[in-house]
């Protein structure tokens, strides 16, 4: 890293335990160097593709593509890269809830992770489904997460190098930590907030999903009984947070975003969508971009609130 | 191999924008559906010319938009 960049990350880096055994990935370089990534609060979480290019086959990192659509991956991906199925493998597929903890671990450790690895997530449609995973690793103490910045259709876009080899890694011993839930929303805790305004709710669907217009978003099946939101929420959609090409965007109109509605560093947040994904994403922006300490993600969501009997329900 | 003739686009498509993305890989062209807002893919397919891939993808999309209703919003 250039030295005139380092008077900006110094106080904010955590700590890298293996800093120096990452294979080629020296961690003065961890980000790709790019110098719209250095603007953020915790510029450490993202790389470029640039970076990926240079270090996806590096010993200690491993690159791992999360999709929306789950056949993206098969079609072709960055070489080297893991390829995770949200819909099986990061969630429990019996009770409604996030990965289990055995689950995860023996998911990571057939991937050829351990704890020391460095994640690098991406995925199609701005990252969506990478923001999933990254919210569970931190909900299970995996140090070092990152997100390829752009995801998949920038890489696309850029005409890079894919492959369709289902990769294999050698088996790897992972021990999860503890969940921390200091970053996970439940409904008590969500209805606490709603009646006495203790944090701001941000609802990141779409305006016709906050109005209740729809009951899911255009060509999906809908999964409630009510349409509407949650009171008081507001409806802040995640895309906003990225460019046109997949991007996050700089650090002060993400700021300027949030601001403009009155969700700022000073108040808990709680982000919610449909099923928690979407506010995943928005949790991490307002997380490790802004640096939000209070950031939390409802994943019980509009799913959960719209289907209750009797909870109150605000339109448009 | 690497992605070619990649291309995005928008158009209207019974009432809803939608994102219509498509690229060759291999000799197979891909094509990727999505609603606009939020950006959810719902609609794939793929064919061995680009217009294959695209009519087969947006008959998909088709089916599936018809399926989703509007309630009044006062």
């Amino acid at each position: 890293m250039p030295s005139s960049n380092r008077t900006r990350l110094e106080p904010v880096l955590p700590s890298h335990p293996h800093e120096v055994d990452a294979g080629g990935a020296s961690r003065g370089n961890m980000t790709g160097e790019s110098e719209g990534l250095m603007a953020y609060t915790l510029p450490n979480v993202l790389v470029t593709t640039d970076w990926v290019a240079q270090h996806a086959g590096d010993t200690g990192v491993r690159v791992v593509e999360v999709d929306v659509d789950t056949a993206a991956y098969d079609q072709g991906h960055v070489p080297g890269a893991a390829g995770w199925n949200w819909t099986t493998e990061l969630c429990d597929t019996v009770v409604r809830d996030i990965v289990p903890v055995t689950k995860l671990e023996e998911l990571l450790g057939r991937t050829g992770i351990d704890n020391k690895t460095v994640i690098v997530l991406y995925g199609d449609n701005n990252n969506w489904f990478a923001a999933w995973a990254f919210w569970q690793l931190k909900i299970y103490g995996h140090d070092d997460v990152r997100i390829m910045d752009g995801g998949r259709k920038k890489w696309l876009a850029e005409g890079r190098e894919l492959n369709n080899d289902k990769a294999s890694f050698p088996t790897k011993t992972y021990k999860a930590k503890a969940p921390d839930l200091s970053i996970r929303a439940f409904l008590p805790e969500v209805q606490q907030a709603m009646q006495k305004k203790s944090a701001s709710l941000v609802d990141v669907r779409s305006p016709q999903e906050f109005t209740g217009e729809i009951l899911a978003p255009p060509g999906l099946p809908e999964t409630c009984q009510r349409g509407g939101h949650i009171p008081g929420a507001k409806n802040i959609p995640w895309a906003k947070a990225c460019n046109d090409d997949g991007t996050f965007k700089s650090y002060e109109e993400l700021k300027a975003l949030y601001d403009a509605q009155g969700v700022t560093e000073d108040k808990p947040v709680i982000a919610y969508c449909r099923i928690g994904e979407r506010s995943s994403h928005t949790w991490f922006v307002l997380k490790y971009l802004l640096g939000f300490n209070n950031v939390k993600n409802y994943d019980g969501s509009w799913t959960e609130w719209g289907n209750l009997v009797g909870a109150p329900v605000e339109k448009p | 191999m690497k992605p070619e003739e990649h291309t995005v686009r928008r158009q209207e498509l019974a009432g809803w924008l939608i994102t219509i993305e498509t690229y060759k890989l291999g000799d197979t062209y891909y094509c990727t559906i999505a609603n606009v807002d939020p950006g959810a893919r719902f609609a794939r397919a793929d064919g061995a010319t680009r217009d294959e891939a695209e009519r087969r993808a947006l008959e998909k999309a088709e089916r599936y938009l018809a399926q989703t209703r509007k309630f009044p919003v006062s």
